[in-house]
């Protein structure tokens, strides 16, 4: 029989044990923090790029009113659709708005959209989400509204809400957010799902864990990394969307400053002065492809199943 | 069994016919192109035809990655840098890719652990056995046809012209490997590498693949590098065994030098760890009843839109009973519902029908909400020690969540998770350390703490050895032992291994197909079964005459073994 004397080796040699190991499975927890892996990421020059633009833009939107900038909404007939000057450094519109200014006031709506549509959508995605992938028996109803919601063109949607309630900033967002967060919830959902059958949340209720620990100590954690991602996408999504609908008349009020606005009511003038469609053009597209090359990256860190090989 | 002479002096022997099939010389392994420690060195060993080299090794001793290197299929984070593979005298780690593909085919082949994932599932058998035939031959299609037919013939496919026209997902597990093993050895190649092939398998199938590779490899004197962490299938099949730890090769020598009498300490403390099939003879337990079992079903119907789907029983009147201090095993392969049977006891599934006693009250219909206070009772340790521990959460938060959830106050739980963590080997530091700071043996300690922290009466430990290494199995399983007998725990053991069943448990219970086909004290069920499956199982069990803590073939006493499972003479 096994004797105690057997068994001694076994504890000397503990220490054998703990060597340089080489499973894969271990390799995944030794991953370098989160911070220092989205430092890294930031090493190549498109993202550096993209994150000095995204910098900028915000850097300026925030500081719109010390830089040089007058009022972007004050009419000035006398100087409407003038050339570059030295009083307006962009020229003006058709109504002697200052373009500069309101360029750059214009920064300030399409991140306020980007923003709060991005928020907005991330908040009820998640909750939606949360009670369609751990309360099973909402699963099938709350799936199918969302599909509902999927089968309807966004931009669509967006003109009749704001045509039936008028434009207003609170109904574009509206308007920008419904339409993302099927998608949310599908992501969070599948995560909620894939996480249950997780040992580590099955010894958690075992031990007695109740419903709201369960959720956000063990399960919501996990959806942080693709819900950054996510969020990315929306952002730039809902900057472009905002735009579109302020260019097609059914967006903002023409009176806020917003790249979409610009652009629409400087086709006219195109010809004459292609500024005006110039300077918030190149801004939205600079934006955009900054938010998206971004997006890239943060997939890539955060989500390496999804990352391309390049 | 063995036609192939078994002498280890080849002084006399023929140079040419003895001349390896597979020389390594000095190999080492680096990560990428650093300067740091190769992560494996030294490693030389060599391969005969015909014969079986079993390299063993626990998790992370460079077992696989060395195979890996003979095959040119070293990941890119890896860079050989340094020593020689000879295959057939040709350097395989200076070959160029081309040259490496067509030897891949034709002078070594390799097999995998997971059948499944090793075939294409969208492409049928026959194609796939085919492909190699295409691209390494130049012969006919009716030609290619029938060498794929006759080498499915050869691993003992039943139907084979059906199973020609399959998918993978239509078979069986053992019978993918088959298929596996097809693909490897239609072109014959000298060498097949087989890495774990049979890890993935239950044991009654690991046997019959085992005797496949071994007639395939008599008829055409292939040499097998078999690589596994399993001793029993190493007494079973290997002519010599090579030892790693920790990326260097520890031992060589024959199957007799090393089981018999191993030179290192490492390798002794690694037979000597593989648990005895013998049972451990024990008083039984007059205890009280802790958990009742009584006629639990589980049923599952697969939900279809229209008409009601066919029910799936996973678990037909299954009854059992726990005493105080007494560890009962469950046996079975897998699908006998062994797990599911766990999981309903701790009520993680709602089982159909039938009671489960916990001192008296039945839990199995009660509610979630109302299940709360009996959740203290029973607690449950799972197989995967990298999956039970929330990788956010640290040690000590993890192991003091039932106390909290219980309404411990969080300084008096922290100071008993403190005195948990001891109690299981850890050092109380490890409170304010992260689970990927911890091995897996560790890990499992944390959870068996975890489990431990409300006091429960039982412990249900499912599969909770299986994926550790046998050294820090043999520790864990001491564990368990050590903390019943100061508790007088009672566990509820799930386990496919009838080693580790034998020795830990004092009543075995085994499952097949959902039902409870045998039952009783360990050492009767385990020596003296009455029921001609449980005889099946542990005839299959690998390793079964070699006594591995003593060093020598078992003594028997109680049960004969069959001529075919003996294992080769030793002299």
């Amino acid at each position: 029989m096994p004797s105690s004397a057997n068994h001694a080796p076994a504890e000397t040699n503990t220490e054998l044990m703990n060597g340089p190991s080489l499973s894969l499975q271990d390799a995944q927890y030794l991953a370098p923090s989160l911070l220092a892996q989205l430092i890294s990421a930031l090493r190549s020059v498109p993202a550096l790029v993209a994150f000095v633009v995204i910098v900028t833009v915000v850097l300026v939107a925030l500081l719109a009113p010390f830089l040089g900038t007058v009022d972007p909404v004050a009419i000035d007939p006398a100087s409407r659709l003038s050339r570059v000057s030295a009083e307006h450094w962009l020229g003006t519109d058709a109504f002697g708005r200052d373009t500069y200014s309101r360029v750059i006031y214009g920064a300030r709506v399409s991140l306020l959209v980007g923003a709060g549509a991005t928020l907005m959508s991330l908040v009820l995605g998640v909750l939606i989400g949360v009670i369609a992938g751990y309360f099973r028996t909402a699963d099938a109803v709350v799936m199918r509204i969302m599909d509902g919601i999927m089968a309807i063109p966004s931009i669509l949607l967006a003109i009749a809400l704001v045509s039936l309630t008028g434009g207003s900033l609170l109904t574009v967002l509206a308007a920008i957010t419904i339409p993302e967060v099927p998608r949310v919830v599908r992501l969070v959902r599948g995560v909620i799902l894939t996480v249950r059958t997780e040992p580590y949340v099955e010894a958690a209720i075992s031990l007695g864990t109740g419903t709201p620990t369960l959720l956000v100590r063990h399960m919501l954690p996990n959806t942080i990394a693709p819900l950054i991602v996510q969020g990315t996408y929306i952002f730039a999504a809902a900057i472009l969307i905002e735009a579109t609908l302020s260019f097609l008349g059914a967006g903002l009020p023409p009176e806020i400053p917003s790249w979409g606005n610009m652009m629409s009511e400087g086709r006219m003038y195109f010809q004459l002065l292609p500024g005006l469609i110039l300077y918030p053009g190149v801004l939205l597209a600079a934006t955009l492809l900054s938010v998206n090359v971004l997006g890239d990256v943060l997939r890539d860190v955060l989500d390496p199943k999804m990352a391309r090989k390049s | 069994m063995r036609n192939l002479p078994l002498d280890s002096d080849d002084t006399g022997c023929d140079t040419d016919r003895e001349k390896p099939v597979l020389q390594i010389e000095d190999l080492a392994i680096q990560i990428g192109g650093s300067a740091a420690r190769p992560v494996i060195r030294n490693v030389s060993y060599d391969i005969k035809p015909g014969e079986t080299l079993c390299v063993v090794g626990e998790s992370g001793s460079g077992k696989s990655v060395t195979s890996l290197a003979i095959m040119g299929l070293l990941p890119d984070a890896l860079r050989s840098c340094g020593g020689r593979v000879l295959l057939d005298g040709e350097d395989v780690l200076k070959a160029s890719p081309a040259r490496l593909r067509e030897l891949r085919a034709t002078r070594m082949a390799m097999i995998f652990q997971e059948p499944m994932t090793a075939l294409n599932p969208a492409e049928t058998i026959g194609r796939q056995i085919d492909e190699v035939l295409r691209i390494h031959t130049k012969l006919g299609r009716k030609e290619r046809r029938r060498r794929v037919l006759a080498m499915l013939e050869s691993v003992h496919l039943p139907d084979i012209e059906r199973i020609y026209d399959a998918y993978p997902h239509q078979l069986s597990g053992g019978q993918r490997q088959r298929v596996v093993i097809s693909i490897a050895l239609i072109l014959r190649p000298k060498l097949l590498i087989a890495d774990e092939p049979t890890t993935a398998l239950d044991v009654t199938t690991q046997k019959q693949i085992l005797a496949l590779i071994r007639e395939l490899q008599q008829k055409h004197n292939t040499a097998v590098l078999f690589i596994t962490h399993d001793f029993g299938v190493v007494a079973e099949i290997a002519d010599r065994i090579v030892v790693m730890n920790s990326g260097q090769v520890i031992e060589v020598g024959t199957r007799e030098e090393i089981l018999a009498h191993p030179r290192e300490a490492y390798t002794r403390m690694l037979v000597s760890s593989v648990p005895s099939l013998v049972p451990k003879r024990r008083e039984a337990e007059r205890n009280e009843v802790v958990l009742d079992v009584c006629g639990l079903s589980k049923t599952y119907a697969d939900k279809r839109l229209f008409r009601r789907g066919r029910p799936v029983a996973a678990a037909q009147d299954v009854n059992l009973t726990l005493r105080r201090g007494e560890i009962v095993g469950i046996v079975g392969e897998s699908g006998s519902g062994k797990s599911t049977v766990a999981r309903c006891i701790v009520r993680l599934l709602d089982p159909t029908s039938g009671t489960i006693r916990i001192h008296g009250s039945d839990i199995a219909q009660t509610s979630r909400s109302h299940l709360r206070p009996f959740r203290r009772r029973i607690q449950i340790v799972f197989q995967d020690p990298y999956r039970s521990l929330n990788p956010r959460v640290k040690v000590g938060d993890a192991v003091v969540e039932g106390l909290l959830n219980f309404g411990t106050p969080r300084d008096d739980a922290m100071a008993k998770a403190k005195n948990l963590l001891r109690t299981v080997g850890l050092d109380e530091e490890a409170i304010h350390r992260y689970p990927h700071q911890f091995s897996g043996g560790q890990r499992q300690r944390i959870c068996i703490a975890r489990a431990l922290a409300l006091e429960p009466d039982v412990l249900v430990a499912d599969e909770a050895v299986s994926a550790l290494d046998v050294s820090v199995q043999a520790q864990v399983l001491r564990l368990l032992d050590e903390i019943r007998e100061r508790t007088g725990i009672a566990v509820l053991f799930i386990t496919h291994d009838l080693r580790v069943a034998a020795q830990i448990c004092d009543g075995i219970v085994v499952m097949q197909n959902g039902r409870i086909i045998e039952a009783g004290p360990a050492e009767e069920v385990l020596t003296a079964p009455r029921q001609a499956y449980t005889r099946t199982l542990i005839e299959a069990a690998p390793g079964r005459g070699w006594d591995f803590q003593n060093f020598r073939p078992l003594q028997i006493d109680s049960a004969k073994p069959a001529d075919a499972m003996q294992p080769k003479q030793i002299h």
